[in-house]
């Protein structure tokens, strides 16, 4: 044993791992591990007793070495399968079967029975008559107002300035420590027909209330994720004062749509396409992200883009039938973790 | 038709569009009527109670102040009645003998003779309650006894063949240890079976029981659950408890003999806005502002049975008596012992307006047969076992 550690240490890896081996065999066969025919074996690595695996090495220095082999067997082995069946199709060429989909958590998605049908009336009459079908009827335009929580720091400053390039006729005002349940009725009667509350917590803003004004729903976002316009890399000059044109992904369920449209009634009708500059809401596994960005079309098919401004990642924590009031109003949808967060291939937006 | 089939819906649903949708729980379909044709937010349904005949009829009041008589053997809006006077809507609804009962949020509780012909007599009765009513209920066992509440209105109970005088007036609790008045937001009544005893639950998550027989005006039990207002209540079939639903969508049961919370029931994500217990069986059907219906069960073991999703705003809901849940044979075309492939269902879905609708278990087939625990959530295009 001692003249095989000597060895070892003089020479290369492949000798000590074949050295090692064989020892892992004899050890394995004195210590009895479900071996029956330990003599009987030849003295290679891949022919273990049945029963043992490398865990049950105790040595660290060999349990490792003997893993990092079998992880390049099984490395070898796979690259081998790859090629024999690109092969295999490129012998059938047309009849060959088509290529298996990797299934995702996006695919593996479960069906959602609240998801919206273009063609249902019931919901479209819904959607029609609700608190924001005067802005989707055109007899109102938007007029945002962005204030934070009390003593806002820098970064939840700044977000503020950036959001009011972003969303066209929207004013920022500093909080004076002054309750929303006040602001609001000021704000209805200025005509405002929205209000956003950036949250902020140590410094960075975390929350994002966005109330629709007359007396329309509200909602209660947790942000993060937030990078302010120095802290996007290869991003474009400032945002004009053109008004963007808007996207919304994957707003497929009925609380999806009630969002999708919220977000829709931020932004004026009338896209100015001269400014190609346009505002992403985009919805993946519950997650809103928003993202701006500058589009140019090289050619008929090619487009290159630039992000412009403020980014950041939105998760709806709670909708509120009514202008804001946490304590005493009405809930449409509360996210409950407990309830709601038990499957990974459920998701709500 | 659907009008045939209206007769053996289980659970009648009001919505904020208008829309009145009768759910059969058995053969897993709902179906809308509406009095016009198309819905209209107008006509918002803020109240339902059952019409005079057992439940061959259900009184429909809307946000346009109008009371609709909808007929359940035949599936449509038969009469209309206005009843104007006072604002808002309305906030209870209820028949004794012949006449209709209504209370609006200003206070205006009006006796209204129930016929057809006249459309636009005068009120036979009308009590000034005071304002901000939230819910009127009437006593099941004195048709002729009502109980109002609100917010800044108290308890108020009143004999509509009495005096103008409410019969029972609830008094305010003490200070509380800031010596700062409780205020006082009523928003559901119940009345208890067997006893002159009133059950109340508040916007401050409180839940209070009094009772008229005592000389003590002020509540004799109060507990509290949750942090949210409280805004739907009933009473189990025991009768010893009662369930209470907040804007969170929580729902607890309460026993009333210790005050004590005796377990809760999860599945709700919006504020429960109507909730009922059928008599007999152990089950709760709660619908809310997240647009689906659940029917629970409460005990043995406490959990969801049924979930419709009903694409509007649900504010109201009738839970029918009846201890039997299935179908009876009318005609001989239907299908009536339904085995729960979906091959079958599929040949009634094509004749009725349905919404989808999603199974949890099939309990329903037999009524005394013991409950499995274990249940599988059958997923969507799956063959049921």
């Amino acid at each position: 044993m001692a003249k095989s550690g000597d060895k070892s240490s003089s020479s290369g890896k492949k000798s000590l791992k074949r050295k090692a081996a064989a020892e892992e065999l004899q050890e394995a066969a004195f210590a009895g591990d479900g071996a029956t025919e330990s003599e009987g074996q030849p003295p290679k690595a891949a022919a273990f007793p049945p029963g043992f695996s490398i865990s049950e090495i105790k040595n660290k220095q060999r349990r490792h070495l003997m893993f990092t082999r079998w992880k390049q067997q099984q490395r070898k082995e796979k690259l081998a399968a790859k090629k024999k069946l690109k092969k295999e199709r490129e012998a059938l060429g047309d009849k060959a079967p088509p290529k298996p989909v990797p299934k995702t958590i996006d695919n593996q998605r479960v069906y959602d029975e609240t998801t919206v049908d273009p063609n249902d009336e019931e919901v479209a009459y819904d959607e029609a008559t609700d608190e924001f079908a005067s802005y989707f009827n055109k007899q109102t335009s938007p007029k945002i107002l962005i204030t934070t929580s009390d003593r806002p720091h820098g970064r939840t400053v700044r977000l503020c300035e950036q959001l009011s390039t972003v969303i066209p006729n929207s004013h920022v005002y500093y909080r004076r420590g002054l309750a929303l349940k006040k602001i609001i009725p000021q704000c209805i009667t200025r005509d405002f027909t929205d209000l956003i509350v950036i949250n902020e917590d140590r410094k960075t803003p975390n929350g994002l209330i966005l109330s629709h004004l007359p007396n329309g729903p509200t909602a209660h976002f947790k942000m993060s994720s937030v990078r302010l316009r120095k802290e996007i890399k290869r991003r474009g000059k400032d945002p004009t004062e053109h008004i963007p044109e808007i996207i919304l992904n994957n707003f497929t369920t009925r609380l999806g749509h009630s969002i999708g449209r919220m977000f829709a009634s931020l932004f004026p009708h009338n896209p100015q396409f001269i400014g190609r500059q346009v505002a992403t809401f985009h919805n993946q596994r519950d997650y809103i992200f928003f993202r701006f960005h500058r589009y140019i079309f090289r050619s008929e098919k090619k487009v290159g883009i630039q992000e412009l401004g403020p980014r950041f990642t939105l998760k709806l924590r709670s909708l509120q039938k009514g202008t804001f009031d946490s304590k005493y109003g009405e809930y449409e949808w509360v996210h409950k973790p407990r309830e709601m967060d038990t499957s990974r291939r459920k998701f709500h937006l | 038709m659907a009008s045939a089939a209206a007769r053996w819906n289980h659970v009648w649903v009001g919505t904020e569009t208008g829309i009145l949708k009768g759910v059969n729980l058995q053969r897993k379909q709902a179906a809308n009527f509406t009095a016009g044709g198309q819905p209209r937010r107008e006509e918002s349904v803020s109240a339902l109670c059952w019409g005079a005949g057992g439940e061959t009829e259900i009184l429909v009041g809307c946000a346009d102040r109008t009371v609709k008589h909808f007929s359940t053997e035949d599936g449509i809006f038969q009469g209309l009645r206005h009843c104007p006077g006072g604002e808002g809507t309305f906030r209870g609804l209820a028949q004794a003998d012949g006449t209709i009962i209504t209370c609006v949020d200003s206070g205006i509780l009006r006796v209204w003779h129930d016929n057809d012909k006249d459309v636009s007599s005068d009120p036979l009765l009308e009590v000034r309650v005071g304002p901000g009513v939230c819910r009127m209920r009437q006593d099941p066992a004195h048709p002729h006894v009502v109980a109002t509440g609100g917010k800044e209105n108290a308890l108020k109970m009143w004999d509509l063949q009495g005096s103008e005088e409410p019969v029972f007036r609830a008094k305010n609790v003490r200070n509380d240890w800031l010596d700062l008045r409780v205020p006082i937001w009523d928003q559901d009544i119940q009345f208890l079976p067997g006893s002159q005893k009133l059950v109340t639950c508040t916007g401050y998550h409180q839940v209070r029981v009094y009772d008229p027989a005592s000389p003590q005006r002020r509540p004799v039990l109060e507990t509290t659950y949750g942090e949210y207002p409280l805004t739907a209540m009933t009473l189990t079939p025991g009768g010893n408890s009662v369930i209470v639903g907040n804007t969170h969508g929580q729902l607890a049961e309460i026993d009333l003999r210790q005050g004590r919370l005796l377990g809760c029931l999860k599945g709700l994500a919006g504020s429960v806005r109507g909730l009922q217990c059928h008599p007999s069986k152990p089950l709760l059907a709660s619908c809310g502002l997240d647009r689906v219906l659940r029917i629970h069960r409460i005990q043995n073991p406490r959990g969801l049975e049924h979930k419709v999703y009903l694409k509007s705003q649900l504010n109201c809901l009738l839970l029918s008596d009846r201890d039997n849940w299935e179908d009876e044979p009318q005609e001989p075309q239907e299908a009536n012992k339904v085995p729960l492939e979906d091959t079958e269902t599929d040949e009634l879905w094509a004749s009725l307006e349905a919404a989808a609708k999603r199974k949890l278990s099939d309990l329903e087939q037999t009524q005394g047969a013991l409950q499995t625990r274990r249940r599988k959530k059958k997923r969507p295009g799956s063959t049921s076992p």
